[in-house]
């Protein structure tokens, strides 16, 4: 039997609860949120470590707490959610099919879908490691929810590839319960892990961080005895003759993010090569009419709450977009070049609202002493000077109600960094 | 003169630390007041926030997570993560619940940071 909703959110994480809270705020009432796992809050709810929502609250959360402020904020609103419900399809035309155990197959004829499904972690099959398949390879965030919720340790003698924030965490995490962190291997010359990260998790235990290294080799038949390490050149090519062999019984991997994205695929969204997530105007939608996306399913974030906002955004033009007030007119698109990897939203619609937006970005490489500018048929709408600009920060740019004017009014919009010392 | 970065958000000013006069600490690169207080901390008694978990009986999940109130010093990290696993807590909790009253004498708590139910009220 078919049901009928008008906003189906998908995900009960931070981008999810955000959306759903926004689209009620607005006026919607008719809403139901699709969760995969047996709780709201996603991902948070393993990250216990602080934090979390110095923007949203101005005060420092730990991950459950940040998602607990929003699950009230649910609950208050007496949005209906269904939890271990895993989503099977959505379809072009917003058919949403999902199972659990109690509804069995459940089909939603939906007017809105929010796609806020998130990202999974790249796992080993990703980059290639050889070696043996013992056991003992866990990607960090697997190694989290063991820690956290599970309340098993995976190991004793670890070695970390990769210094994201996800990784830093986990060694000192390891460290408290026990275990002896031998080192944390880092591909690039640099961590795209916070500052504050490496002190607090890494210098406060005289962990080795070691730069422009990586895994060649896992030793091990049926549990990981070691690691082999090794320098990399500036073509992050291995250095053989610099091998060393680090003994230890389990590598975690924290190497990066990936947007989940097979229901996206499934609707026929367009996704970008780039962010690994849909393609979107500024009212998060997607080329599919109704179909939004918010989150890290849409690129990954820094900061959850940058999450927590652009969701709101996506809830709040889902139930406009219900009321009939967004129309998917003619778009602009919005160019990334010179250093710039890319931008969310991709798009602006060239219709008459000129509102305040955010657009996010991400710059390729390293660069020094550069203005980061948008410019509107080449003039100059928006710059802004940087000292230094980062892979690993995502750049906000807030933009007010008469700089959307004047870009909506372009043919082409261009983000670019202008000036500056690196060109990676 | 010490570098050190600060960590108390994710900013992570790079600060430099005049600590010749012990009494008149003299910090800059900080970009708010909390920079400041941070190295004059990190120079005489460093401080730091604990989260772990501890284990619950009765509740939804096996774990719940917990944190310092506010942070504590540095020296104490292993002795209060020792203490933590020697408790269990039973369900159900509430955020902001006591763990462990006055971790060690030093008059910070560890209170619990997630909601967990009795496994009996199920919805």
């Amino acid at each position: 039997m078919m049901t009928e909703r008008n906003l189906v959110i998908i995900g009960g994480g931070p981008a999810g609860l955000a959306a759903a809270k926004a689209a009620y705020d607005c006026g919607e009432r008719d809403i139901l949120i699709l969760e995969r796992e047996n709780e709201l809050g996603g991902i948070l709810n393993q990250c216990i470590h602080n934090g979390f929502g110095l923007h949203t609250f101005k005060e420092e959360l730990t991950g459950p707490e940040y998602a607990q402020r929003y699950i009230d904020e649910v609950i208050k609103r007496n949005i209906e959610y269904k939890l271990a419900s895993t989503v099977l399809n959505v379809s072009r035309d917003k058919i949403v099919t999902y199972v659990n155990a109690k509804d069995g197959v459940g089909v939603v004829k939906a007017k809105a879908v929010i796609l806020a499904c998130g990202c999974r972690e790249r796992p080993r099959g990703a980059i290639n490691i050889a070696g043996m398949r013992g056991a003992g390879v866990f990607s960090a965030g697997t190694a989290q929810r063991l820690v956290n919720i599970e309340g098993y340790l995976p190991g004793k003698e670890v070695v970390i590839l990769g210094s994201g924030d996800i990784g830093l965490i986990m060694a000192r995490r390891m460290t408290f319960e026990g275990a002896k962190v031998k080192a944390v291997i880092e591909l690039m010359p640099y961590s795209s892990g916070l500052n504050r990260n490496i002190v607090q998790c890494l210098n406060d235990f005289n962990i080795p961080l070691k730069f422009s290294h990586t895994v060649v080799e896992i030793k091990g038949k049926d549990r990981v005895e070691g690691v082999v390490v090794a320098a990399v050149d500036e073509k992050l090519r291995p250095i053989m003759q610099t091998a060393e062999l680090i003994p230890c019984d389990t590598l975690l991997l924290s190497v990066g993010l990936l947007p989940e994205n097979e229901l996206a695929k499934g609707a026929g969204v367009s996704l970008s090569p780039v962010t690994g997530g849909a393609v979107v105007d500024e009212n998060m939608m997607t080329d599919v009419d109704g179909v939004f996306q918010c989150g890290n399913v849409l690129h990954v974030h820094d900061l959850v709450d940058f999450v927590s906002a652009e969701s709101e955004n996506a809830g709040r033009c889902a139930a406009e977009y219900i009321n009939g007030k967004v129309c998917a007119a003619q778009k602009i698109p919005v160019k990334t070049v010179n250093g710039v990897r890319y931008c969310v939203p991709q798009y602006l619609c060239a219709d008459g609202v000129y509102e305040p937006i955010s657009l996010k970005m991400r710059v390729a490489g390293v660069y020094k002493k550069v203005e980061l500018t948008v410019r509107a048929d080449g003039v100059k709408i928006y710059g802004k000077k940087r000292p230094v600009v980062a892979p690993g920060e995502m750049e906000n740019i807030a933009l007010n109600a008469e700089q959307v004017k004047a870009l909506k009014q372009a043919k082409e919009i261009v983000i670019s960094l202008e000036g500056g010392e690196a060109r990676a | 003169m010490k570098e050190m970065i600060c960590i108390n958000c994710p900013l992570g000013c790079r600060l430099t630390v005049d600590d010749a006069d012990r009494q008149n600490i003299i910090v800059t690169g900080n970009t708010c007041p909390r920079g400041k207080a941070y190295a004059i901390d990190e120079i005489t008694a460093p401080k730091r926030m604990v989260t772990a978990s501890v284990k619950v009986e009765g509740g939804s999940l096996p774990m719940v997570s917990v944190k310092t109130a506010r942070a504590i010093p540095k020296e104490l990290i292993f002795d209060s993560l020792e203490l933590l696993k020697q408790v269990t807590l039973t369900a159900p909790l509430h955020i902001g619940d006591v763990a462990v009253e006055n971790i060690l004498g030093c008059g910070v708590d560890f209170v619990v940071t997630k909601e967990i139910r009795r496994t009996c009220d199920k919805e």
